[in-house]
């Protein structure tokens, strides 16, 4: 005697991206935390000390915010126009940005007067960052030309005017006091050493540039610029060695991961694109609501910030490991001590006779009811429970398996107002579900030859069939349209593919009946 | 053309044991069923097969306990015999030959020497009618005895022996047919007759099916095809007669049966479930059920402790009396077609092919046993007629019996066909197959073939679809993600939208060959590349075999246009090919050779052959009636050594084939049937014990020991090996335990007792060697004498060792020297333990 074998629940196959490593990493974010700004949001960079405040520049103000307050915790406001590049030096305590009024400004972190201006430019700065031995700083400015300046006497070092076009990126060299990168939107990258008076590299990046990066170990450049990334290496003379074009509007912003495995970039297709250093790989991409302009994340990634156009900066923090256990709300009521507990972890000794307890098969209820050949309840069990959970999978298995039986019909019919437009709710929901069609369709078709001699009886059932009418008619125009492409490709594909031709003897020397040798034969008589 | 006679063809197991109904001998050791040709007696207990009675020439269409003798059993048969077996032994004792097909037996104890039978009422085969008589069995002492006497009791029964019944310890006997019930009363030689009204015009078909009479009262109990059960009392007049109703069953009643005291009824039908209903309180049912299959027939051991129900899948199922199922004797399951191959489990050599509903069979062909079913489709079977379900219809294996693929489907009326592919992987813990794969819809229509790979390297499954394609699928390993290995898709491919009807792999599974109605299509299976094309125009492809070892550079095809071809692979070029209407073409996997069954104006043909050599090895023209559709060569588990030219392929693998009938056949050489007969003439069969290879190894061992004790304790003391130790043992425990002395008292005893007697044991040995040739004859002339005496010894030996009788003092001295020795040894540690 067999037991009941319960209804099988098919598996379908999870569609959309693998789960790995890198989305498990990535998607440990809290909720993000939006605060708005005055204007759009240029540029954010961490203070490498050890709250890791970071300072946003947006419109004419940088304010510097902590780690986990709202509110920021200090603003800079002397600027007479829209600031810009707002960085901290790296030891954290000076601060300089630019401005559109061409002055770059020096500020004290716990300060608020600029300690230094300098004077020099003619247009708007756009860039302005410290160089490595912390005496120097670099700036890029409209005007075509990149300055260094001498802090402690706010004189002008040298200038380079090697470029033909704006200036709106610069990096500065963490190994070298005296490299830096500029990137302009003549297309090119240039390289500077402050001990020469000319570029001692130059790169085509063939857009205008938006954004450059070192590597930790500045063997590698990153730059971006229209919808390009591309990755350049400085110790072959900045040969190419990748371009990526992952993102389908202008990237604005670059930044490397806490380790440096991977590469993050922002675009104004309102993406956030993460990709694997070691082969360029997109593993992980974020969505916002807006163009983003600037982006930065926090020391061992703690806190993705990005700024978009609207103004609006939105900070994600990583959660800690007990808030990845979900919502600590009420404990869950521990099963009673002396029912489970008691004997889990009894080890049985050597001569103890084990009695093995055969495991009680708990069945589902709507199995239950199948058992008991009761097809109507079993489906309305079935229907409760996609109710509940919203598992399609599971009602679509018991109609399946009643339709199976031959029973589907009697299941089905003689339900009053409320059952049927419950199923018929269900049918709405789902029929179209390529992965429930095949099921659904017959049971549809059985429940409007049931219940046709009613229809016009009850307004709310009369609604639905109206609705499940228009989204059938309307999913068959578009299995439609999706056939028409299907062709279209088809022909394509048919014109591009070369012809191969097989090597068939039978054309060259048949092997048919006629010309066959005599050769040995099966003898029957 | 060469026709041998050292090789026969030979059925071979998988008979069906649910034909007619099982016996219950009245001990409930036994049960006894016609199996084919034979008589099998099961073992209740133990479900193995103890005994095959053999002698019938035809289909045993009965078997019945005699009454007069309950160690004896009557068997009738369609070759017009009845024979009285003794089943406990095995032995034919008496054949009564009637000359009529008969098709029941019946007996009752109130008629002791008569057998009632049902026979057709004009002697010709195809005859409708048929009449019960009364066969009076003469009093002779010849083994076959002619049976002259045959008195009509009924005319006009039915064939079927469930429609027949004794009523009230032979009182009467009624037999239902049709819409008529017709009870005969022996008493008065009186028959009365009962009609229903015929529900037709109403759609309800209440026809008789079946019929049981109480056993102590006066009530008749009949099954009906509407599922209704009536209980006819006061029949004994024409007109008074009344009947009440029983309804559970929604479709036919097939059997029915009240227990030996009349307190219970059984039934059951296809719904597959055993029903138990109280007399005389009817509304209390007992269920048993989900027992696999339709019932086709319920018995009653005499005494009432066990129940057995066969069923529709050639099974038996033993229930004891509180409704429980104690033991499944399952024969092999042939449906009305096997829809899988025939195909060989490479790890325990066992037939395979669709058994049950829904599931493989594993069948062992040198046992006669099915070995396990395993449960493909894995849903609930529903019993009801008119239900499509899921069906196995392809099934393959690996080359190392790793994995499993199976097809099943299910063709509904109105929608779709539904198809799945799983994939099973053999798991060695529970050491059967894991669901590893399961592949929804893999083809849009039916799969017309499936093979496996046979390269070590790769596992790839490709299957061919009526839909013009074919697929390989891989075993993808994802070692990146946690799950394990599972399989997918990893090639379409079709030729010019031609639906596909075969496929073969070369033997190194190098090559691909697809036949494509006209067209064979070689492939790599490595790059997927169409490597060439061969054609033979008339007729579609239907079968394709590579050749193997020698003639690997060969591809057979059949053709339904009565042609087999053989091209050469190397040149692609057709070697040979010959007019032959082959229905089935297999290839050996041990050697070069291939089977091919022609069918030819209505019986099949077959030719053995290599694709080398112009002569066929073997030819047998005739071999069955109707074609042979499914065939596999089994690997012989020992060789044969045939030197003989014309047996030589049978020497590694042995041929089976189904024929039309449903029949498994296969070739027996004379060497074989001799080795067959040697090992036959070995076994000593003890009763109730079946042989399996269990028993041979402790059996052997057993006769040797008893052999070996036999040496040890002739001349003097037979068979009662150290009595004296045995009966102070026995002694002791029997005794209760407050009523003996303390253990540390016993124990000096006990452990005495003990050393005495191995002791003599020991010492024995060596007289009985030295004097064996002197007492030789002494023994000789004791034997006779001695036979009487070992029941006197064992109770008088219980102080004097029979070692005394014999009067050796060297003896005595052994002992003193063993009781000396053992006295020094140190026996603290069991006063120990008796003190603790």
């Amino acid at each position: 005697m067999a037991s009941f074998k319960p209804t099988k629940i098919q598996i379908y196959p999870q569609l959309g991206a693998k789960v790995t490593q890198d989305t498990l990493y990535w998607k440990n974010y809290k909720a993000p935390v939006q605060v708005k700004e005055f204007g759009a949001i240029t540029n954010i960079d961490f203070s490498p000390l050890a709250p890791h405040n970071y300072a946003v520049t947006a419109s004419t103000r940088i304010h510097i915010y902590g780690p986990f307050s709202q509110e920021p915790v200090k603003t800079f406001t002397r600027f007479k126009d829209t600031a810009y590049s707002g960085r901290f030096r790296s030891d954290g305590q000076l601060l300089v940005a630019g401005c559109e009024d061409s002055v770059v400004r020096l500020f004290d972190v716990s300060g608020k007067v600029a300690l230094r201006m300098f004077k020099g430019h003619t247009k708007a700065v756009h860039v302005a960052d410290f160089t490595s031995d912390c005496y120097h700083i670099l700036t890029c400015s409209d005007d075509y030309t990149c300055c260094l300046w001498d802090i402690p006497n706010s004189t002008e070092l040298t200038k380079y005017k090697e470029h033909s076009d704006y200036i709106r990126c610069g990096a500065t060299s963490k190994l070298n006091k005296d490299l830096f990168v500029t990137g302009s939107y003549d297309h090119t990258l240039k390289m500077f050493d402050a001990r020469v008076q000319k570029s001692v590299m130059t790169m085509d990046h063939n857009h205008p540039v938006e954004s450059v990066l070192f590597y930790p170990s500045e063997g590698l450049l990153v730059s971006a610029g229209g919808r390009y990334v591309k990755v350049w290496d400085l110790l072959k003379r900045g040969q190419p060695l990748v371009s990526l074009k992952n993102h389908h509007k202008t990237v604005t912003c670059l930044c490397l991961s806490g380790n440096g495995q991977r590469l993050l970039s922002a675009s104004l297709d309102r993406h956030v694109k993460v990709y694997n250093t070691t082969n360029y790989k997109v593993v992980h991409s974020f969505d916002y609501t807006a163009s983003i302009l600037s982006l930065a994340l926090a020391p061992e990634d703690e806190s993705v910030v990005v700024g978009m156009t609207n103004g609006i900066l939105s900070i994600k923090h990583r959660k800690t490991s007990e808030e990845k256990q979900g919502p600590t709300g009420q404990p869950r009521r521990q099963p009673v001590f002396r029912v489970f507990v008691k004997g889990r972890n009894c080890v049985p000794k050597q001569d103890d006779f084990l009695v093995s307890k055969s495991a009680k098969s708990h069945l589902a209820k709507y199995d239950k009811q199948l058992k008991r050949f009761n097809v109507s309840k079993a489906l309305d069990t079935a229907l409760e429970s996609w109710k509940k959970n919203r598992k399609p999978e599971i009602t679509v298995a018991v109609i399946k398996e009643l339709d199976r039986r031959g029973t589907l019909k009697n299941a089905l019919a003689g339900r009053d107002e409320q059952n049927l437009s419950q199923l018929v709710n269900f049918l709405i929901g789902n029929v179209v579900d390529p992965r429930f069609a095949p099921v659904l369709v017959t049971a549809t078709e059985m429940i409007l030859d049931i219940y046709k001699a009613v229809v016009g009886q009850s307004s709310v059932v009369d609604r639905q069939l109206v609705r499940l009418q228009e989204l059938v008619e309307r999913e068959i125009d578009y299995q439609q349209d999706l056939l028409e492409v299907l062709g279209m490709l088809d022909t394509l594909f048919a014109s591009t593919l070369p012809r191969k031709e097989v090597p068939c003897p039978g054309n060259s020397q048949p092997n048919g009946l006629a010309e066959v040798d005599p050769g040995p034969q099966l003898r029957v008589a | 053309m060469v026709e041998h006679t050292g090789i026969r063809v030979v059925h071979r197991g998988g008979s069906k044991i649910n034909f007619r109904e099982p016996v219950i001998t009245s001990d409930s050791r036994f049960l006894l069923c016609g199996s084919g040709e034979s008589v099998k007696v099961y073992s209740t207990s133990t479900e193995e097969c103890v005994h095959d009675l053999q002698g019938h020439t035809d289909l045993v269409t009965g078997v019945v306990l005699n009454p007069s003798n309950h160690l004896q059993a009557y068997s009738c048969s369609a070759d017009g015999t009845v024979r009285l077996w003794d089943f406990t032994d095995g032995i034919l004792i008496k054949t009564f030959i009637i000359r009529y097909h008969i098709f029941s037996i019946h007996v009752s104890e109130k008629h002791v020497g008569v057998l009632f039978v049902v026979v057709p009422m004009a002697n010709e085969k195809g005859s409708e009618l048929f009449q019960l008589v009364a066969v009076h069995l003469p009093r002779s002492g010849d083994p076959e005895v002619e049976v002259g006497e045959l008195s009509a009791v009924l005319c006009d029964v039915s064939p079927n022996p469930g429609a027949v019944s004794f009523g009230t310890g032979g009182e009467y006997i009624a037999a239902a047919k049709g819409l008529q019930l017709e009870v005969f009363f022996f008493k008065k030689q009186k028959s009365y007759r009962f009609s229903l009204k015929s529900g037709m015009n109403k759609g309800i078909n209440n026809s008789f099916t079946c019929i049981s009479c109480h056993p102590k009262e006066d009530c008749i109990a009949t099954g009906h095809a509407d599922g209704k059960i009536r209980l006819w009392r006061n029949f004994n007049q024409k007109k008074e007669y009344t009947y009440s109703t029983l309804h559970w069953h929604h479709n036919a009643v097939n059997t029915l049966r009240f227990t030996p005291e009349g307190t219970n009824l059984l039934s059951g039908g296809i719904e597959s479930v055993l029903v138990q209903w109280r007399y005389t309180q009817e509304n209390q049912k007992d269920f048993l059920p989900r027992l696999g299959a339709a019932i086709t027939h319920i018995a009653v051991s005499p005494d009432g402790s066990l129940f057995c129900t066969s069923h529709a899948d050639n099974k038996i199922t033993i229930i004891l009396s509180s409704v429980k199922v104690s033991a499944i004797i399952q024969g092999l399951v042939k449906d009305d077609c096997v829809r899988t191959d025939l195909m060989i489990d490479p790890r325990s050599k066992a037939l395979v092919l669709n058994g049950k509903p829904g599931h493989l069979q594993f069948y062992s062909l040198h046992r006669d046993k099915q070995l396990y079913n395993l449960d493909i489709v894995q849903q609930e079977y529903i019993h009801e007629q008119g239900v499509d379900q899921f069906q196995v219809v392809k099934a393959a294996f690996d080359t190392h019996g790793d994995w499993l693929a199976t097809v099943e489907e299910r063709r509904q009326k109105s929608s779709e066909l539904e198809i799945n592919l799983k994939l099973w992987s053999y798991d060695e813990q529970t050491q059967s197959f894991v669901l590893n794969t399961t592949v929804t819809a893999p083809h849009e229509d039916q799969i017309t073939a499936m093979c496996f790979s046979p390269s070590p390297e790769t596992t790839l499954l490709v299957t061919t679809s009526l839909d013009g394609h074919f697929k390989a699928w891989l075993l993808a390993d994802h070692s990146d993600t946690e799950e394990s290995a599972s399989w997918s898709c990893d090639f379409v491919g079709g030729y010019h939208l031609l639906k596909p009807g075969c496929c073969c792999f070369s033997a190194d599974g190098s090559l691909l060959a697809f036949g494509f109605q006209e067209v064979v299509t070689v492939w790599s299976p490595t790059s997927w590349e169409l490597l060439t094309t061969l054609s033979q125009p008339p007729g579609a492809v239907r079968d394709l075999c590579f050749g193997r070892l020698s003639c690997s550079k060969y591809l057979l095809g059949t053709s339904t246009k009565n042609q087999l071809c053989c091209w050469n692979l190397l040149t692609c070029s057709l070697e040979w090919n010959t007019p032959m209407d082959v229905s089935l073409l297999q290839a050996d996997p041990f050697s070069e050779n291939m089977a091919a069954f022609c069918s030819q104006s209505g019986s099949t043909d077959l030719f053995v052959f290599k694709p080398s050599e112009p002569r066929p090895l073997f030819s047998k023209k005739a071999l069955c009636t109707g074609k042979v559709e499914r065939a596999i060569f089994a690997p012989r588990d020992q060789m044969l050594e045939s030197s003989e030219e014309y047996s030589q392929w049978l020497n590694r693998s042995q041929l089976y084939f189904l024929t039309q009938h449903m029949d498994l056949m296969t070739f027996s050489t004379k060497t074989e049937e001799d080795r067959l007969l040697a090992s036959s003439k070995q076994l000593m069969v003890d009763d109730s014990v079946a042989i399996t290879p269990f028993y041979l190894l402790l059996g052997r061992h057993k006769q040797q020991q008893q052999e070996k004790q036999e040496l040890l304790t002739n001349p003097l003391a037979e068979r009662t090996p150290l009595p004296q130790g045995s009966i102070a043992i026995k002694e002791l425990l029997d005794t209760p335990a407050h009523v003996l002395p303390s253990a540390s008292f016993l124990c000096s005893m006990f452990v005495r007792s003990l050393l005495v007697s191995s002791s003599s044991a020991r010492v024995e040995k060596e007289p009985a060697e030295e004097e064996m040739k002197s007492e030789s004859e002494e023994v000789d002339s004791d034997g006779e004498a001695d036979l009487f005496q070992p029941k006197q010894e064992l109770w008088g030996s219980a102080a004097q060792d029979p070692v005394e009788e014999s009067g050796a003092p060297v003896l005595t001295k052994a002992q003193e020297r063993e009781l000396r020795r053992v006295k020094k040894l140190d026996l603290s540690w069991l006063s120990s333990l008796l003190d603790c």
